[in-house]
């Protein structure tokens, strides 16, 4: 019975991750398909990945890419976490505003940030990569804030006070008491920054000057024309990278929780 | 008392960031709405919503978000609930594999499911290949929907196993001991104890579906008219920014009121919140 | 174990910083010997570009945009001062009439003798005094089929779009225009007809219409024809040249009623600030040798006269690729609409899709 019921689930599991897998899967064989036509089948090619590093667009579009990304979520991660704490200890009216506030780029259409937020910088500052940033970091931060905050409200308010009364100083106290509680919330919160600048493209369009290319808004300007394939070359290696990764993070993680166990 | 009015101070970085970069490009397009494209202030844009084109395409938006909504929920809570009764140590690494299919472009994914359910695509090669009769599902509502659950899935799965994961183990044995079988144990124990995650997934597939427009363009086929689409092509098309606005403006409001609504049926005591 | 992770976590904020402090700078340096061009998405072939650079030593900005209403939001927004624009003609008529152009200098393009001076005319709906603009490329609108599912007498009138034994097979243009222009050739009436009365019975026959389409398409048509998920499209004919190319029942043509004619040119906006140097590019377009490399790449028909001698001749016949004098015949371009035809047709567009 039990196994039955084991078996199920894993089945149904299953069903989910295919569901979620099936269009990764189909442009990673759309990446070997010696064709310019995604729905024609050329026959094998490895060439769009050995073209990869000699088409010099798609290369500086993927610099443009990784620079916007690790630092908008780099700086979204240290000012919405550092916010959260600021908040969690606010007068509940000022956090019921804050937050309300928080969430407005959640709520707001993509178009309507973008272009909100180009008619602000073309004020103050000329578009550039720079611009491109701080959208990012705009619409990223509720991420954090909102992925910290349930840990700080289920942190035990006595272990911070205890170490206090036993003579920690309050940063002692933070980095021993409340950073390692929050620290699973921060660095979720950080991936989801990671991928939301990764995969944004609506406000990258119209935040970005002249010449700034990501990969999103490459691939958006290839649709009329047909895309090339190189990019689903450079999708299935950077997808295929952040799997390992996780993996490789998972497994060491879990090796020394076994040791210290 | 003293230091936690000092901790606060913590968010005053944020504070000011929210002022220029949430703030002031919400007076913009408030600026927008609330005036003609001569630049006199009228109401109209706001108004706008009655037109019947447009009442259309909410009502279609609000159907939509509401089936995804249902779907990614009974497909989702089994998940968590598998996700959180597994007794693997590397349950993380689970979570994470729900996340990364992120980690490819969003409108490159949206394209393979182009691939997969068009009249000719993989989906109906498989149907006819084992006899069975094809759909016609490309361009349609039903595209479209499924795009919105396959976009927002993961956002109704990862509030619920967090709810899910914060639920003391000995609560629900000492229900078993007390003699509630499965069943009741989880009606009574389970759903009500996941329900701050239930609502914060039901809000954050719901808001975004709502608002939503590349995945109509897309999956679609241009037939299917939402409101994130009316919106869109008020700011690019139609050229008229001042609708465009107002439209986004009533559509926020409308999404504020629905979340009310949520979380007043959510009695606990952080209000307000999305995750 | 924490620990370290705090540390990595640190480690990575500090090298955070200078990426940072990276991309602050330079984004506003502009020096005199750069171009910010704009043009459609894969419009251009990337040597053409890179020789251009090379030859003349001015660092070329590059942007891409893939719809025409998108380019005029950013243009509109004042975000980036464009120096050269390459967009279609009605477009082009739009922001004549708002006096967004800056006249081009026809004395300093050597090259521009090459241009084909039919299409130079024919660029008289949209720049009347010819002042303003330099071909790039052009090309009608038509049906593209798959001859193993519609025969040659179907589509040669634009009725085959209401034909119900097409119903699901039949795919739309997804651009107001052009979808207008089809019901209005129909109907027998002028495509830049400000009548309202014509435009809703226009509106009307497109709402019949809308039953029989499996999609209204403007980027991806040519994949939904290669892998015959319909089969007709109402498509530019360079879309439809790159479907024939992958799908041999593809083929296409101008319905008898006629269809529209146009015209991407390149124009020099106002915002321009290096005159110079986007008279050097627009030159650069009409030079043979780049006009012929592009050509390849882009394959829709070029108004560049050099060309043909490094082409073969079954490209040269090829009427998908360079329309006949007989269609061209057949052929209007687009007159820009005045604000209330624009504010009309747009909400026609927009109860359309709603229907």
């Amino acid at each position: 019975m039990i196994n039955v019921k084991k078996g199920a689930s894993y089945f149904y599991l299953g069903l989910v991750f295919l569901f979620l897998y099936a269009p990764i899967l189909v442009l990673i064989v759309l990446s070997f398909n010696n064709s310019m036509s995604r729905t024609v089948w050329g026959g094998f090619t490895f060439k769009w990945y050995l073209n990869l590093t000699s088409n010099d667009d798609i290369m500086a579009a993927l610099g443009t890419t990784i620079r916007i990304t690790l630092s908008s979520s780099i700086l979204a991660t240290i000012l919405g976490t550092s916010a959260a704490i600021g908040i969690h200890y606010m007068k509940k009216r000022h956090a019921a505003i804050m937050l309300g506030a928080t969430n407005i780029p959640l709520l707001n259409a993509d178009i309507v940030t973008g272009i909100s937020l180009m008619l602000l910088f073309t004020r103050f500052t000329p578009l550039g990569e720079f611009s491109v940033v701080l959208a990012h970091i705009a619409f990223s931060v509720p991420y954090v804030i909102f992925n910290v905050l349930p840990r700080l409200q289920s942190l035990s308010e006595a272990c911070y006070e205890a170490a206090m009364d036993l003579g920690a100083t309050p940063t002692y106290a933070f980095a021993k008491v409340v950073w390692p509680e929050i620290f699973p919330g921060v660095l979720s919160g950080f991936l989801m920054a990671l991928t939301m600048s990764l995969d944004d493209f609506t406000i990258t369009y119209f935040t970005k000057g002249a010449g700034v290319n990501t990969l999103s808004t490459m691939l958006y300007t290839q649709l009329r024309k047909g895309i090339q394939p190189e990019l689903y070359a450079l999708s299935t290696i950077l997808f295929l990278l952040a799997f390992v990764l996780l993996l490789v993070i998972n497994f060491k993680g879990e090796g020394k929780k076994e040791v210290a166990k | 008392m003293n230091n936690r009015f000092k901790t606060s101070f913590l968010a005053a970085p944020y504070a000011l960031w929210v002022l220029i970069c949430t703030i002031l490009p919400l007076l913009y397009i408030l600026g927008y709405a609330l005036t003609s494209s001569t630049g006199s202030f009228t109401l109209a844009n706001l108004t706008a919503i009655a037109d019947p084109v447009h009442l259309k395409s909410l009502w279609l938006s609000i159907k939509v978000a509401f089936l995804t909504t249902v779907i990614c929920l009974v497909i989702a809570y089994p998940v968590a609930l598998i996700l959180h009764n597994l007794k693997i140590t590397n349950k993380g690494f689970i979570v994470f594999m729900f996340i990364l299919p992120m980690w490819m472009n969003f409108m490159l994914r949206i394209l393979a499911w182009q691939i997969i359910l068009s009249n000719n695509g993989i989906l109906n090669s498989i149907l006819s290949a084992v006899g069975l009769p094809t759909l016609h599902i490309l361009y349609t509502k039903s595209a479209v929907t499924l795009g919105m659950v396959y976009d927002f899935l993961p956002y109704m799965i990862l509030p619920i196993y967090n709810a899910l994961s914060k639920i003391n183990d000995q609560v629900i044995e000492a229900a078993a001991d007390l003699g509630a079988n499965w069943l009741t144990t989880f009606t009574k124990i389970t759903i009500p104890l996941s329900k701050d995650g239930i609502i914060s997934g039901i809000i954050m597939v719901f808001v975004p579906a709502l608002s939503s427009f590349v995945v109509s363009n897309l999956l679609g086929g241009g037939k299917v008219l939402l409101i994130g689409n009316v919106i869109e092509q008020e700011f690019t098309l139609a050229r008229n920014w001042n609708l465009g606005s107002g439209l986004s403006i009533i559509l926020m409001i409308f999404v504020i009121l629905s979340m009310s609504i949520m979380n007043k049926v959510d009695d606990s005591e952080n209000g307000g919140m999305l995750v | 174990m924490k620990k370290k992770l705090l540390s990595f976590f640190s480690i990575l904020i500090f090298s955070a910083a200078p990426i940072i402090s990276f991309t602050g700078c330079g984004s506003d340096a502009e020096a005199t010997n750069t171009l910010i061009v704009l043009n459609y998405g894969k419009y251009i072939d990337a040597d053409v570009l890179k020789r251009f650079q090379k030859e003349t030593g001015i660092t070329v900005k590059y942007e891409e945009y893939e719809q025409v209403e998108d380019m005029y939001a950013k243009y509109k927004a004042g975000s980036i001062n464009y120096d050269v624009i390459c967009t279609s003609d009605y477009m082009i008529e739009t922001l004549r009439k708002e006096d967004e152009l800056i006249p081009i200098d026809y004395s300093s393009l050597p090259n521009y003798k090459n241009i084909d001076k039919q299409i130079v005319d024919a660029s008289a709906a949209f720049d009347p005094t010819h002042e303003y603009t330099v071909p790039y490329f052009y090309g009608t609108v038509g049906i593209l089929y798959n001859n193993q599912m519609v025969d040659e007498e179907t589509v040669s009138s634009w009725d085959a779009l209401w034909n119900p034994d097409y119903k699901n097979k039949i795919v739309m243009i997804n651009s107001q225009r052009d979808a207008m222009m089809v019901a209005l050739e129909k109907l027998g009436y002028d495509i830049n007809t400000t009548d309202k009365k014509q435009l809703d019975e226009a509106y009307d026959l497109l709402c019949k219409e809308k039953k029989y389409v499996y999609a209204y398409l403007q980027d991806e048509t040519y994949e939904c024809m290669i892998s015959e998920d319909a089969a007709m499209a109402v498509c530019y004919s360079g879309e439809a040249a790159m479907g024939m190319e992958y799908n041999e029942n593809l083929e296409y043509t101008v319905p008898k009623e006629g269809g529209n004619l146009w015209i991407d040119s390149w124009f020099v906006p106002r915002t321009c600030k290096h005159y110079d140097a986007a008279m050097k590019w627009i030159d650069f377009m009409c030079e043979e040798e780049a006009a012929t490399t592009n050509f390849e790449y882009v394959w829709y028909a070029t108004p560049n006269t050099k060309v043909a001698a490094h082409e073969d001749e079954e490209t040269l016949a090829d009427e998908t690729v360079f329309p006949t004098k007989e269609t061209l015949s057949r052929c209007k371009l687009y007159e820009a609409y005045d604000d209330e035809t624009l504010n009309y047709t747009t909400n026609l567009w927009k109860k359309l899709k709603a229907y």
